[in-house]
């Protein structure tokens, strides 16, 4: 081989290199840019869903803000059992009401708003309730889903409830008081769970639930977790905050 | 790749490492606020939805 051949194959031999090194770079940086996404995915979609769903909270003019305690203390709202109002299904995306569930305590109050689908209420509104179920306090099966994990995770906590444990949903109007009856895990697909009467599609509602679905297992999409519930009393807003928000009951 | 970019930057190595760290965080920004919400409804965990 002669001195010049030796210089050629060097230099053929470095722009290889060169490209493997170039290629070695990319895929560094690929896997730098993944582990953003996780961090975008797991916690920043959580610090914009909790700051998106506070200010549309405390946009609502009727939301009732945490009770504070003070001397007199807050008017205690006499339950009611006779028919509560309900409202019309609202346009797709319009937020008609919260969910407070004192079990989840440091949890703030969550927007529902019409709709399930997630670029326009899940991902950015927080709860979301299905379409054509029951509004809050009407007979049938009141359904709504959240994430359980990111974008706010409002269904975060969804595992601690208890039966019996008030879930209590604020419209303009009234509270709903409902008190959990159930919970289950099913397949996405069991969509009977929000039939206006849970797993029997077909047949005629009696009774008030509420019925709360999100994701099983945590940061998994492959199966649902279930929370049913049925309506304790309603009460007018103008009467006082329900005792399972003052720290009673 | 980087190598390159690293000698045509200009100024010492100080001015350099703050370019790119500026750079950096740039595209990471880009990434939060634009890339990363566009692709997430393709990721293969994000099939939430079932049609009824």
């Amino acid at each position: 081989m002669t001195r010049h051949a030796r210089r050629e194959q060097s230099r053929g031999t470095r722009a290889a290199l060169g490209a493997v090194g170039v290629v070695g770079e990319l895929m560094i940086t690929l896997g730098v840019l993944l582990l953003a996404f996780l961090v975008w995915q797991l916690w920043w979609t959580d610090v914009e869903g909790n700051r998106d769903q506070q200010a549309i909270v405390e946009g609502l003019p009727w939301a009732q803000p945490a009770p504070t305690p003070s001397a007199e203390g807050p008017r205690v709202a006499e339950p009611r059992h006779d028919e509560p109002p309900v409202l019309e299904e609202p346009a797709h995306a319009v937020t008609f009401a919260t969910l407070q569930v004192p079990r989840w305590d440091g949890e703030p109050a969550r927007p529902i708003s019409q709709g399930v689908d997630r670029a326009t209420v899940l991902d950015v509104l927080g709860i979301g309730h299905y379409p054509g179920t029951a509004m809050p306090g009407g007979v049938g099966n009141f359904a709504v889903a959240g994430h359980r994990t990111t974008y706010g995770k409002p269904f975060h906590r969804v595992a601690e409830l208890e039966v019996g444990d008030p879930l209590v949903v604020q419209t303009e109007e009234a509270w709903y008081v409902y008190r959990v009856t159930s919970t289950q895990i099913v397949r996405p697909q069991d969509v009977q769970v929000i039939a206006p009467v849970p797993d029997d599609p077909g047949a005629e509602p009696t009774e008030r639930m509420i019925t709360l679905t999100t994701c099983h297992p945590m940061y998994s999409a492959q199966e649902r977790f279930i929370v049913h519930g049925v309506l304790d009393y309603w009460a007018p807003v103008a009467d006082g905050t329900p005792a399972e928000l003052l720290g009673g009951a | 790749m980087y190598a390159w970019l690293w000698r045509h930057l200009p100024g010492p190595t100080v001015v350099r490492v703050l370019i790119l760290a500026v750079a950096a965080l740039a595209v990471l920004a880009a990434c939060f606020v634009w890339v990363f919400p566009a692709i997430a409804p393709y990721m293969p965990f994000s099939e939430t939805t079932v049609g009824e």
